[in-house]
């Protein structure tokens, strides 16, 4: 993966397999602490713990039509390229928590990319699913919660066109407030 | 730059119902967009992305656009499905921002099936 945008995409189509109603993505930009920090939280149906031990091995899949499984390996070295950290936490039935982190002008860290077309394709492709954006650059914050805008528009469905170009709008306004680093 | 608000989000709707009732024949074609590992590395993010907006400026809204796992067809990644009603799935390879816009145009709104890219015809097998 060339963006951090796109292990982002990765790990929440992981969420959405594991049949998760809510999506929560947290970005993390810390300039006194130089850190980056992206997590992403489900209430999808989570992992035994065997199974979790086995998922950092990318040898390891419960996917049918290809024998390995790449998505978390891949971040979390990612993450311990960049001089950050992998966590994977997991309860089965409640939900799995994703967070990797990386030193925020590390050499080795991968431009976090367009998060906006992410967040776009995440929702027009997975229109029965809430996504929660948490964006923040020090003391600047910016949020999009789907759930709100899913209760204004009532029957008209999230990925109509006129929709997805007033969220994409959305984000390129909170983007422009908070002006990330990564 | 004035802000977008919910208030903007309710004209959008109220809009967009006016529409709605105005017409009938929905969904006359489905397009899956393969959202794995390999589909994700090798740019189907840009390909959807793509058909989001060509679908914005044809301002139609016959089309449903969604995402599908994995087909374990990583080396032919970007892989996208297309499936008009009445009509046999299609199955394109190695898509990117310019050859989906190729097929949104032609197969999409004009129905020539654009062979060069086409992988297979037939049934989805996946989800
Ligand atoms: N959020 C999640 N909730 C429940 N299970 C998960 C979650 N994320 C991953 N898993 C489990 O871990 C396995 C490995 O995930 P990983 O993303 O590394 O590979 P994959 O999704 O199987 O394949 P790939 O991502 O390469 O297409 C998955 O097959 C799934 O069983
Ligand atoms: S992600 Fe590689 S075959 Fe689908
Ligand atoms: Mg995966």
């Amino acid at each position: 993966m060339l963006e951090l945008a796109s292990h982002i995409l990765d790990i929440a189509e992981n969420s959405v397999r594991a049949g998760a109603s809510l999506i929560e993505i947290d970005i993390d930009e810390d300039t006194a602490n130089d850190s980056l920090s992206i997590e992403i939280i489900d209430n999808g149906r989570g992992m035994k713990q065997e199974e979790m031990e086995k998922v950092l091995d990318p040898f390891y899949t419960t996917k049918t039509v290809r024998r390995f499984g790449l998505g978390i390996p891949l971040l979390a070295d990612a993450a311990r390229r960049a001089g950050g950290h992998f966590k994977l936490e997991s309860q089965e039935g409640k939900g799995t928590t994703v967070k990797a982190t990386f030193g925020l002008s590390h050499m080795d860290r991968q431009p976090m990319g367009n998060i906006i077309s992410t967040l776009i394709v995440l929702i027009a492709g997975n229109s029965d699913v809430d996504f929660f954006l948490k964006h923040r650059h020090n003391d600047r914050r910016s949020e999009l919660d789907t759930r709100i805008i899913r209760k204004e528009i009532e029957d008209v469905p999230i990925n109509h066109p006129e929709i997805l170009k007033y969220i994409r709008g959305v984000l390129e306004e909170g983007f422009s407030e908070i002006k990330p680093e990564a | 730059m004035a802000k977008l608000t919910i208030a903007d989000l309710k004209k959008i709707k109220e809009k967009v119902h006016a529409e709605m009732s105005l017409r009938d024949g929905e969904r006359r074609v489905k397009i899956t967009v393969h959202m794995g590992t390999c589909g994700i590395a090798s740019g189907a993010r840009e390909v959807l992305d793509t058909l989001l907006q060509e679908i914005a400026e044809a301002k139609i809204n016959d089309i449903v656009v969604t995402t599908s796992g994995c087909m374990g067809l990583c080396s032919r990644e970007p892989l996208v499905t297309v499936e008009i009603l009445n009509q046999d799935p299609i199955k394109y390879e190695y898509m990117n921002p310019n050859k989906i816009r190729q097929v949104f145009k032609r197969h999409v709104l004009d129905g020539e099936i654009q062979l060069p890219f086409v992988l297979a015809r037939g049934a989805e097998i996946t989800k």
